[in-house]
């Protein structure tokens, strides 16, 4: 692999608080130096990346790649390329797959598939419980070994108090977190969209935000109890935000993510009966959107995770209640970032891709995050200022299931990184 | 040919006041053509209408029918039993079929909220929405209207208490819709665990007792309340449904002055109403339904395009 050195760019590392125009060389996949006027080799290739943005690859800890089972919908292959073409140089994916990922083998075949790939790193959540069924606990350590980064039964809340409570004790064993779907059943159950005015108007049954917040409220007082890592997945309500600012303020080892859609959208966007509008947890009122947007920029929520939940067309092409919870988001979630957060001069640049690659590093306890000395180069460049618009035909996921469709959204990705290999080049992948 | 309706009825909410109106004043000709001792006129004569009734429903497939019969339309019926409906056939192919078997006119019941919408954005058809889940009833809607119009002479001002599962009931929320529009005041009374929450928020005063709505009211319009509501944990029995929120005469003879009693039917007697009230002088239950005929007519001849200043022919024109 020949070495590189990208030219000119705004370098933002979140991981060390730095941010102004330098040139990165990278040699043997890893970062050799940053600064000015760099000696590099005569084998070295120069990319002039004058105007834009470098900056530690985007990671996505919550991703549906629907492999095995739905293949249908999404492939680790397409998932992951639609990743490095969203800025992504990682990826954790969710366990709900069919079969379950819940045994090492299961973990092994989508960290194989993930390298058969070679785009994104795909790093796999192993499930809390055999078959997710929240009975018994899955085999952690297996999972661990076979290289998965944390667990979760995604798709459904840990549903059993006494299971979140051993499983949170014996992941400390192995240090990852526990990422728990805050969801009270009985309270959601029916339910296709936010509680409010519009499900009232749409007469759709509504989940109230207390469905999420009781078990938001339960898992800090486990984490408390337990002294685990508790990860929120996908916060949606003023109320959690809240609650998680309460726990961090106590210290305890609680993190949160929230997703583009919940920072950019509320329940109007139902109106119509838009199957694209439908998620699990649903868009929320405007006060929840605003608390999610000032989390994100104080910290209470730790990162951005899309969620990214492929579907094929036909499934989204039915009645609002039966059609299946989640759109698709790895395309769309840096431009989102920028122009819901940072063009409203509510989050910086920096403090957006800290929300996106260094915490998110840090959560999950990834490598990556970081443009530091002898770090995997991961890298993506974007032009922030370009805009483009939202085409779901022309992406890369096999599904196209997004409220964004037609949306102009500004930044765009031109080259995307992983130790180094070129895995993204816009217009020419 | 585009009616002042749109293409479709799917509701009331996103109607105007004026056509709102034009629907209640072009149904007026049309209940005298049920007067007749030949109820036919020729107004959609080559016309095909399907009644796709994803859902069981007898009074308002019934009533449609006979709007359109007596509108000289030929009409299919296509119920969820015994047809590809039941068999696993999504709306989106049995809106494909529709299309291909160029229908002129829809009426459509399904059990879920937005489906005649759905459909509606997918044919070129005119859809008319016969009850979509907890959304819409826009004809039932309009027949409580034209009820109580000729009841009382005027709809403005006019204070209407809907009782019982508003929660759950499209019934409630098209006379919300439609009375708000025209001026009426709307009341809604029922079990805190059957009114949605910030329901206010729609413009309506929330009557907490029985007995409040039936000092307040002009009229009330009771639900019916579905006998699934007791394993949802909605209510606890019929029992005392009827104990607590049941209209009674004893309740009825409190009331400050006479109050207009409307069913949208079909009725459980002695659980939300009891017979001699159902039954008794101040009930226009029977009128409703013979309204709702006069009012399908309206509304299938003013999206076919029909003139809103028509005036039925004398009968003879379409004798056989
Ligand atoms: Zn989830």
């Amino acid at each position: 692999m020949r070495p590189f050195l990208l030219k000119g760019g705004r370098v933002i590392d979140p991981s060390r608080l730095t941010d102004g125009v330098a040139d990165v060389y990278v040699v043997d996949g890893k970062i050799e130096s940053i600064g000015h006027n760099i000696e590099v080799g005569l084998d070295a290739d120069t990319i002039d990346v004058t105007g834009r943005v470098v900056a530690p690859g985007l990671i996505d800890v919550h991703v549906h790649l629907r492999e095995p089972g739905q293949e249908d919908q999404e492939t680790i292959a397409t998932g992951a390329m639609s990743a490095v073409a969203g800025g992504f140089t990682a990826i954790c994916s969710m366990p709900n797959t069919d079969p379950v990922t819940d045994n090492q083998a299961a973990v092994g075949f989508i960290v194989r598939q993930s390298i058969r790939a070679a785009k994104a790193r795909v790093y796999p959540i192993g499930a809390v419980s055999l078959g997710q069924r929240g009975e018994q606990l899955a085999e952690f350590g297996e999972l661990v070994g076979a290289g998965a980064v944390a667990v979760s039964d995604d798709g459904h809340p840990v549903v059993s108090s006494h299971l979140m409570r051993t499983a949170l004790e014996y992941a400390k064993v192995f240090g990852i977190p526990v990422a728990d779907h805050c969801e009270d059943m009985a309270l959601a159950k029916g339910g296709s969209m936010h509680e409010g005015i519009v499900s009232t108007r749409m007469g759709l049954q509504g989940i109230p935000s207390a469905a999420e917040e009781i078990m938001v409220a339960r898992d800090i007082i486990l984490a408390e109890l337990t002294g685990g890592h508790v990860h929120l997945c996908h916060m949606s309500t003023r109320g959690s935000v809240d609650l998680i600012r309460r726990a961090k303020d106590k210290g305890l080892r609680v993190t949160a993510e929230a997703a583009p859609h919940h920072f950019s959208l509320t329940h109007d966007r139902v109106l119509g009966y838009d199957t694209n509008a439908k998620m699990n947890p649903p868009l929320r009122e405007e006060e929840d959107r605003e608390a999610i947007r000032q989390a994100l920029k104080d910290g209470t929520i730790d990162v951005i995770a899309t969620d990214h939940a492929p579907h094929h067309y036909d499934a989204k092409e039915r009645e609002f209640d039966e059609a299946p919870n989640g759109i698709i988001g790895l395309e769309t979630a840096l431009g989102l970032g920028l122009r819901e957060l940072v063009e409203p001069g509510l989050l910086s640049l920096p403090e957006l891709l800290d929300r996106m690659s260094t915490q998110p590093a840090r959560v999950f306890n990834l490598s990556g995050g970081t443009l530091a000395i002898g770090a995997p180069a991961d890298i993506v460049v974007f032009d922030p200022a370009r805009r483009w618009t939202v085409d779901p035909t022309l992406g890369f996921s096999k599904s196209r299931n997004t409220p964004f469709a037609g949306e102009e959204l500004p930044g765009v990705v031109e080259w995307t990184f992983v130790d180094g290999r070129r895995v993204y080049r816009k217009g020419s992948s | 040919m585009t009616s002042p309706l749109g293409k479709d009825l799917i509701g009331l909410e996103s109607l105007t006041p004026e056509q709102i109106q034009l629907m209640l004043d072009t149904a007026e000709p049309f209940k005298e053509v049920s007067e007749r001792s030949i109820k036919k006129v020729p107004a959609l004569r080559g016309k095909t209408i399907v009644n796709l009734f994803f859902e069981p429903s007898t009074r308002t497939r019934i009533s449609f029918e006979f709007a359109e019969k007596r509108l000289s339309a030929d009409t299919v019926n296509v119920a969820s039993t015994g047809s590809s409906v039941s068999k696993g056939e999504t709306l989106v192919d049995t809106a494909r079929n529709l299309e291909a078997m160029r229908i002129d006119m829809v009426v459509v019941r399904h059990s879920m909220s937005g489906a005649a919408q759905f459909l509606a954005e997918r044919i070129r058809s005119n859809v008319v929405n016969a009850g979509d889940g907890k959304h819409e009833h826009p004809t039932q809607a309009l027949l409580d209207l034209l009820t109580l119009r000729d009841r009382f002479g005027r709809l403005e001002g006019l204070k209407v208490a809907i009782c019982g599962d508003v929660l759950h009931s499209r019934v409630a929320r098209s006379n919300i819709w439609g009375l708000l529009k025209l001026g009426a005041q709307v009341g809604v009374c029922g079990p805190p665990t059957l009114l949605p929450r910030g329901i206010e928020a729609l413009g309506v005063t929330v009557l907490p007792r029985i007995e409040d709505a039936i000092e307040w009211a002009d009229a009330l319009n009771i639900l019916r309340l579905q006998l699934e509501r007791m394993q949802g944990g909605f209510v606890p029995s019929l029992r005392e449904y009827n104990r607590v929120f049941g209209v009674t005469s004893e309740r009825l003879d409190r009331a400050p002055r006479d109050l207009v009693i409307l069913h949208p039917g079909p009725m459980n007697r002695g659980v939300e109403i009891d017979s001699d009230v159902a039954d008794g002088p101040h009930s226009v239950i029977l009128p409703q339904v013979t309204n709702g005929v006069a009012v399908r007519m309206a509304v299938l001849y003013l999206l076919a395009g029909g003139s809103p200043d028509w005036a039925a022919p004398p009968a003879g024109e379409e004798t056989r």
